[in-house]
């Protein structure tokens, strides 16, 4: 086994600080995503348009220049606010809160498109069929699409899920002590730059592999009633 | 907003976007030539040939890019003889590392796309081939891969997308790219939010046109295809 010098649990606390800012950017992204794809695909006007303009905006920047926008960016923003509500002096997101944001836009402006393929991809005939019972367009979406949005929609955010993993090593430059932060500064104290990186590697292949695994349950859980491919 | 400190560090920032439009290209190019040799291995039907390119595909998809310049730049210098060996004045320079690095990740990502471009052509087409009497690598010279190679385009495009905005990595290697020039300007000049929305309206104004052009090479690419948009 490779020595780590007691750095080994500060690796596994930057893994787990990790997973937190990955689950957090997640929900933020899929509120986002569904909102995104809503948008897209209403009848509205000025909502298509700022749907449109979300995802093309944030899908066209570098994920690390989001987090950097938000993190520096937000901090003008917040402090003009405080001053308004006569707080005088420097205001700022925290770096976890920035990096949540950041990965939840980035997250979000993919998902759009993952959600709007999906709700295309149900038959129109069974939203036909379900205004003729007399559903309303809340109640259809929620019983109809919402349900079916889920099987067609999986693979799809499970691939955005396993980016997301990945992308929050960018946060490390905004200070977050997440894994690649603890890395950085184990490798400060032993001057063992490939020994630490390596290992945060392996511990990201290890989150990868178990992320995989649980969403293919996942799609097999949520493809349940549904004839195999191939019968 | 101030719009003066943005056109007086246009130049410079254009001077970023540059060096980012170099990186890219170059580990295009290199990632490429990794690629093709990674998918073939990928559908080979020799074990000894498909595992050491599904390590190869499995790491570098499986790890984040920042680990990966990281390893290649800060790590190897950790080993005397690395330092002591002939490539030590590349794998000294950030500029190298940046491309080696790139050049591994999405030479990963594009066998992939290749691997699945290939396991895609029509097995109806390679039978054919065999019936012809084409050995497998004549079959796979003439029909597999140009057949392969358009079914590989569009995802193909989108890597070339993500390669660009995987290079804003550049600038935590000390190398001044588009990010990194903003970066420094915004250390000088502590102007954030302005040299940030200049240096994006930059790359968007990149991805845009790459999109747009590459939507013609596809038209043109796939021009005897009957229906094909």
């Amino acid at each position: 086994m490779i020595d780590l010098a007691g750095f080994g649990q500060q690796l596994l606390l930057g893994a787990a600080m990790t997973l937190q800012l990955a689950v957090a950017a997640l929900v933020v992204g899929m509120v986002l995503g569904l909102l995104g794809a809503v948008g897209r695909l209403s009848t509205f006007a000025p909502a298509r348009a700022a749907a449109g303009a979300y995802t093309t905006i944030v899908r066209g920047l570098p994920e690390l220049l989001v987090v950097l926008i938000i993190y520096f960016g937000s901090s003008r923003l917040l402090s003009i606010v405080a001053a308004a509500f006569g707080h005088d002096g420097f205001v700022e997101l925290s770096p976890f809160a920035a990096g949540v944001i950041a990965l939840g836009l980035t997250f979000g402006a993919y998902a759009t498109e993952v959600f709007r393929g999906a709700i295309l991809a149900i038959p129109k005939g069974q939203i036909e069929a379900a205004h003729a019972y007399g559903m309303g367009r809340w109640l259809t979406f929620r019983r109809i699409v919402l349900p079916q949005l889920w099987r067609i929609a999986l693979p799809g955010l499970g691939n955005l899920f396993l980016v997301l993993l990945k992308d929050t090593s960018l946060v490390s430059v905004i200070g977050l002590e997440e894994l690649m932060r603890k890395s950085q500064i184990a490798v400060g104290f032993t001057r063992e730059p490939f020994t630490f990186y390596l290992s945060a590697a392996a511990l990201y292949l290890l989150m990868t592999i178990i992320a995989m695994a649980a969403l293919h349950r996942g799609e097999r859980a949520a493809a349940r009633g549904m004839p195999r491919p191939g019968g | 907003m101030n719009v003066e400190v943005i056109l007086a560090n246009l130049p410079k920032l254009l001077e970023g976007a540059l060096l980012t439009f170099e990186l890219v290209v170059l580990s295009l190019v290199v990632g490429m030539i990794l690629a093709l040799p990674a998918a073939l291995m990928r559908v080979s039907r020799r074990r000894w040939l498909q595992w050491p390119a599904f390590a190869y595909i499995f790491f570098f998809r499986g790890t984040p890019l920042l680990v990966q310049i990281f390893l290649i730049y800060y790590g190897l210098g950790q080993f005397e003889t690395v330092r002591d060996s002939a490539l030590w004045p590349i794998l000294r320079e950030p500029y190298w590392c940046a491309i080696i690095a790139f050049a591994l990740n999405t030479g990963a990502y594009t066998a992939e796309i290749f691997r699945g471009a290939i396991q895609a052509v029509p097995v109806g087409e390679v039978e054919a081939a065999t019936a012809f009497g084409m050995s497998r690598p004549l079959a796979l010279r003439r029909i597999i891969l140009p057949r392969a190679f358009r079914i590989a385009l569009p995802a193909y495009g989108n890597e070339v997308i993500l390669m660009l905005k995987g290079s804003a990595l550049a600038s935590t290697i000390t190398l001044l790219d588009l990010t990194g020039m903003a970066r420094t300007i915004i250390a000088r000049t502590y102007m954030p939010v302005e040299i940030f929305l200049a240096a994006g309206l930059i790359y968007l104004a990149m991805t845009f046109t790459f999109v747009q052009l590459y939507r013609l090479l596809e038209r043109r690419l796939t021009r005897h295809v009957v229906g094909a948009r």
